[in-house]
């Protein structure tokens, strides 16, 4: 039994099923992101956490404690909007005690507790203003200064940087990170943008149309995606994903793909476990890192194979080049050194890192090795 | 580009256009003019004519007989305890109705049930209800509530009326209403009423000041109701009116009659010109980003 648990839960409208039997259990100081696209459950399942949605059948359970028809106000969780829902009519210091004040807590102890928190996120000379007169980084802090001021069992994060911008959502990003750090609060985050699931979580559910597709920690997610549309989802650039079949060379198994000049490539795979399934179609992913120059190979693994392919398409972006060729009909991007001498329509020898490469079944879209 | 032909032409333009407007100005503006003052001249000089003549002879006494000494029906009271009689008549009925309009529309818009909207359209529906309609149900209604010819009959049944509009304007305002606020309360303990109290009603100062301009006016200018609802101690400024100008004694006290028919048009004007502010206040408030 962990910190948090959910247990089988489902939610339904109706006849629509909008999330799909859940398990996840995670111990306290963690910080789960819950990821995916619009739609996928993620914003639901936080708000069955947080009590504003029923829970349809399983539960949800804080401490051991069963949630299921618990108030919000009575679970002892503290909550982070989007829009960060600051009440417009009170002041910042008004807003953050607002929670303590409906709680019951003396009003010495709101006004220590005040001032604690915005110290802690440096909004003490904002204390007076209204939320209307703050900028968008400040409001987050206020939003964030309400919750913590709360000393929750439970932080729910509900995309709380996507009003920012990108500049400034970096920032909040490491400090919302330094902030668990430093407090070691358990937290649950949601939000559609994989660079920050994989950058603040200790776990991360890969979540697609009401299901959870995968959970695990950011590194197990991104190397070992469980099917397809984890591997796709997670990184970016997105991971190669083209079709592929298994050969025998030298009695080892190999990957068969074709190139778009017509030529096709073998490269073996790193280890033996699809040595059974040769003769079968399969779905090849590789990560762009994974694609180099010959010279950016890893040089720590035994299994770089040179592929002579055209290019099609070259992008610098400063610190790399993505070089875009196309395999099995699909582009395939490659991340080369920035200055690597390479031209759309020549063909260059890209190498291929096999440790990495991950396989997947056409049709189920499921990881077979 | 502009030249000189074309901003002298412009020109001509804006001074016909204003010439115009000035026109409808002191057209509408003339009731007003001929009742102002003919309430400030002894009845002598609107009788010799010159109903258009400013008074020769100043005098407040057609204001201070119709405010305690005239004719009103039977009694020679002037129309201070009419007077008196609607505004405890407008407060309460503006105050309930605007109250449950708030809580109404907070309701159908964040706390929705099944049937919710139906519900709402059954209020609209009381909007549209002719007057006329009610008169007979309502007079049988608060006979068995025993508030027949009483001011707390009149409350009861514009309260009564008030809700559908009030509702409406009230469920429009919190439909634009972020309902991630009345979440946020909700995890920080606030309960139904809480909610209401202190996050939505400090919010909805524009919206209140537009209801209460317009129940308002509507209860303070009814007739029908307050002459088919009351009896003689309880009727309000618009029946008495009715009844000063009504009752003959011999001469026909136009310059009366005026005054009482500015006081009791002063509270809309006043109504209008105090909250009128707030209102395009409240109105400017969000269109300037902050």
């Amino acid at each position: 039994m962990g910190f948090l648990d959910i247990k089988q839960a489902t939610k339904s409208y109706g006849s629509l099923k909008v999330l799909h039997e859940t398990d996840i259990s995670i111990e306290e100081g963690e910080f789960l992101v819950l990821v995916g696209p619009s739609g996928c459950g993620k914003s639901t399942l936080l708000n069955m956490i947080a009590g504003l949605e029923d829970i349809t059948s399983g539960e949800i359970a804080v401490r051991g404690r069963s949630m299921n028809g618990v108030r919000p106000a009575d679970r002892n969780i503290a909550m982070v909007f989007q829009s960060y829902a600051l009440y417009p009519n009170m002041s910042v210091a008004g807003n953050i005690s607002f929670g303590m004040e409906m709680h019951g807590i003396a009003k010495p102890e709101r006004k220590k507790r005040i001032g604690q928190v915005s110290d802690l996120l440096q909004i003490s000379h904002l204390l007076d203003r209204k939320p209307g007169q703050l900028s968008g980084g400040q409001r987050q802090r206020v939003a964030m200064g309400r919750a913590l001021v709360r000393e929750p069992d439970v932080f729910l994060f509900d995309e709380p940087l996507s009003n920012l911008d990108a500049k400034l959502r970096v920032d909040m990003r490491t400090e919302i990170k330094k902030l668990h750090q430093k407090l070691g609060t358990t937290i649950v985050y949601v939000t559609h943008d994989q660079i920050e699931a994989l950058t603040l979580s200790t776990r991360i559910a890969v979540m697609f149309g009401g299901y959870v597709q995968q959970l695990g920690t950011p590194k197990e997610i991104y190397d070992n995606p469980a099917n397809m549309f984890v591997a796709g989802f997670m990184g970016s650039p997105s991971m190669n994903l083209f079709p592929a079949k298994v050969v025998s060379v030298d009695g080892r198994p190999a990957a068969e793909m074709w190139l778009a000049d017509g030529k096709s490539a073998t490269v073996p795979f790193a280890a033996e476990t699809l040595s059974s399934s040769v003769g079968r179609d399969i779905v090849l992913g590789i990560r762009p890192e994974a694609i180099t120059d010959r010279d950016g190979a890893d040089r720590n693994s035994a299994a770089v194979h040179m592929v002579e392919a055209p290019v099609e398409v070259t992008e610098p972006a400063g610190s790399d080049t993505f070089v875009v060729s196309q395999i099995g009909g699909k582009d395939v991007t490659g991340r080369f050194r920035a200055d690597v001498n390479v031209r759309a329509g020549d063909v260059f020898p890209f190498a291929f890192n096999m440790e990495k490469a991950v396989a997947f079944d056409p049709q189920t879209e499921n990881r077979i090795a | 580009m502009v030249t000189a032909s074309n901003s002298r032409a412009s020109s001509f333009g804006r001074i016909v256009l204003y010439a115009v407007l000035g026109l409808f100005c002191i057209y509408y503006l003339l009731p007003l003019y001929v009742m102002l003052v003919n309430s400030l001249k002894p009845l002598s000089e609107i009788t010799a004519g010159g109903m258009m003549s400013l008074p020769r002879d100043w005098t407040f006494a057609p204001w201070l007989s119709a405010w305690s000494s005239a004719q009103v029906g039977v009694e020679a009271t002037g129309l201070r305890p009419y007077f008196l009689n609607s505004i405890v008549m407008v407060v309460p009925a503006v105050a309930l109705s605007t109250l449950v309009g708030a809580l109404n529309g907070y309701v159908l818009t964040k706390w929705t049930f099944r049937g919710s909207t139906i519900v709402f359209g059954l209020l609209l529906f009381g909007c549209f209800i002719p007057f006329q309609m009610v008169l007979i149900p309502m007079a049988r209604m608060l006979g068995l509530m025993g508030l027949a010819g009483s001011v707390a009959g009149l409350v009861f049944v514009h309260f009564v009326y008030g809700i559908g509009f009030s509702t409406l304007y009230f469920r429009n305002y919190y439909a634009a209403f972020p309902t991630e606020l009345v979440r946020a309360a909700q995890i920080d303990g606030a309960g139904f009423f809480r909610i209401f109290l202190r996050i939505l009603l400090p919010s909805s100062g524009p919206i209140a000041v537009v209801c209460i301009i317009w129940q308002f006016t509507n209860i303070w200018n009814d007739f029908l109701f307050g002459a088919s609802f009351s009896d003689f101690s309880s009727q309000p400024m618009t029946v008495a009116l009715n009844n000063l100008v009504q009752s003959s004694t011999g001469v026909k006290e136009y310059n009366v009659h005026f005054a009482g028919a500015i006081m009791a048009a002063l509270p809309t004007l006043f109504v209008y010109i105090v909250a009128g502010r707030y209102f395009v206040r409240g109105l400017m408030a969000g269109s300037v980003k902050g």
